[in-house]
């Protein structure tokens, strides 16, 4: 149950990130359009957040991991998602009037609107090695398995968010339903009994 | 565990799943040129003569023994973007290209004039060559269609012909924020392999609206099949009220801020263009027929906005 969640968690955070990536296009496009030039700062804002991300996660993980904080991660990712449907629309109207080339204006709309949420997203996986690696020589099992699992969840958020979820629903409809089954997941976890620290210990 | 020796490479396999949507978004972010449904006659006798990769497509142009088309897919495929005749280059060869110019049965004579998705140029050459004294605006998201534009289709910007190489939604953002009105709008930006589907939504239509004139007129080369049709139409409605619905092949839309002009004022309009359409290669009563106000879909369909847009998956049901 234990290992089952920390997998579920990392799928999820997966599939997160790319659900609010396509998304993101997707509100950016009334006021930047969509040329190659946003798709790029788009797709360049979220490998970069990642990046950080797994950087910050895997320090974190060195202080006391526990379950509980883990899942803490998915309730801070899904509140930091919450201002983009409160105050994107205001946001990107500023930022379209005051940045006349696109690449610019799409640059600096997708590092506020979409970095924190990306970056506190992306520490899940390595946190997640840190509590299911047992011994060093199980380890990169395990972390193949979490990339499996998180990779797999961002194929299955691209691709049920673009074939499906927008031809039923209103963008920010399918945001918040992520919000929520973040904080869902997130509270689950937080509640979940943790497994003796010494279990999830080298 | 000190250091976790796991770690140069989720980034490796996210980045691949990255790369999908990225080379997806390429093939398909904003078309700039709007198309026929006719495929190419005959694929055979076709002879390239120009190909490029451009930062959205592979831009193409073919030639055979009568005319020379601009096209996005290898032999044509997937229909023509737009086509010169050879030996006579004033003629319009594809239908949406004349029934655009219907546009002018409801304001003959705009002086400011916006045209978004450039193609081979055929719709601006054909207006400048009408309206001498018009100014327009030309938008087209692909740089590469621009430049083929002028070497195998004449088209030349000038002074009177200005091109703004970006994103239709976002010239018109700025063009709106700018204080800019128009005589007259064209949108033939869609196609029938992608829509973009930021340029049909209600939000859209209202910036383009808001760039109109009082007695402004709209005219949309619109490309939608199936369920796409129902939900273009009841956008278009929305926001512009009763339009003129032209279909022959392609469906364009027709409508005029303020109100459409009766059958008869169109009627005498047409007229007026006999003498001037000759080069074209047809006759604009010809298009009278075409005009109907005439509701042909579901009008309880969901109408299209930013936040619900799926255009494309639309389009392909």
């Amino acid at each position: 149950m234990y290992r089952t969640l920390l997998y579920v968690e990392a799928g999820w955070s997966g599939c997160f990130v790319m659900g609010l990536e396509l998304l993101g296009g997707r509100l950016l496009a009334p006021y930047f359009g969509s040329s190659i030039y946003v798709w790029g700062a788009i797709i360049t804002v979220f490998m970069l957040a990642l990046s950080v991300g797994y950087l910050l996660g895997g320090y974190w993980s060195r202080h006391d991991p526990s379950l509980r904080r883990l899942s803490a991660l998915l309730l801070v990712a899904g509140a930091c998602a919450a201002p983009i449907m409160l105050y994107g629309d205001a946001l990107l109207d500023w930022l379209a009037s005051h940045f006349g080339d696109p690449r610019a204006g799409s640059l600096s709309a997708a590092v506020l609107l979409f970095s924190v949420p990306t970056v506190v997203s992306g520490m899940v996986s390595p946190y997640a090695v840190r509590l299911l690696v047992a011994d060093r020589e199980g380890a990169g099992a395990v972390a193949g398995r979490l990339y499996f699992v998180s990779t797999f969840g961002s194929a299955a958020g691209t691709l049920l968010t673009s074939f499906y979820l927008v031809l039923y629903f209103e963008v920010n409809q399918i945001l918040w339903a992520m919000v929520a089954l973040s904080t869902a997941l997130g509270a689950v976890g937080w509640g979940a009994v943790s497994r003796p620290r010494q279990e999830s210990r080298l | 565990m000190r250091r976790a020796g796991t770690w140069p490479s989720p980034t490796l396999v996210l980045s691949l799943v990255r790369l999908l949507v990225v080379i997806s978004a390429w093939g398909t972010a904003g078309a700039g040129a709007a198309a026929s449904t006719a495929p190419a006659r005959n694929a055979g006798a076709l002879v390239l003569r120009h190909s490029e990769r451009s930062l959205y497509r592979q831009v193409l142009v073919y030639e055979d023994s009568k005319s020379r088309c601009l096209c996005f897919t290898k032999l044509c495929a997937i229909g023509r973007q737009s086509c010169m005749d050879m030996t006579q280059p004033e003629r319009l060869v594809f239908n949406y290209t004349r029934m655009m110019l219907g546009a002018l049965f409801l304001n003959p004579e705009p002086h400011d004039v916006l045209i978004i998705g450039l193609g081979g140029g055929t719709l601006p050459r054909a207006l400048a060559r009408l309206l001498p004294q018009a100014q327009m605006d030309l938008v087209e998201i692909d740089p590469a269609v621009v430049r083929v534009a002028g070497d195998y289709f004449g088209f030349h910007a000038s002074e009177r012909l200005r091109v703004a190489t970006e994103d239709g939604r976002a010239f018109v953002r700025r063009a709106e924020r700018g204080g800019r009105h128009y005589d007259l709008i064209m949108l033939d930006a869609y196609d029938h392999q992608y829509i973009p589907e930021h340029l049909l939504t209600a939000e859209f239509l209202g910036e383009v609206r808001a760039l109109l004139q009082p007695g402004g007129v709209l005219a949309a080369n619109t490309f939608s099949s199936s369920r796409l049709y129902d939900n273009e139409s009841v956008t278009y409605h929305k926001v512009f009220g009763e339009f003129y619905n032209l279909r022959g092949g392609n469906r364009v839309i027709l409508t005029r801020l303020g109100g459409l002009p009766a059958l008869a004022v169109v009627q005498g309009n047409a007229a007026h263009f006999a003498a001037s359409f000759q080069p074209f290669g047809f006759a604009p009563t010809e298009l009278l027929d075409l005009f109907s106000t005439r509701p042909d879909w579901n009008e309880t369909a969901r109408v299209l906005t930013d936040q619900y847009s799926p255009a494309n998956l639309l389009n392909a049901r």
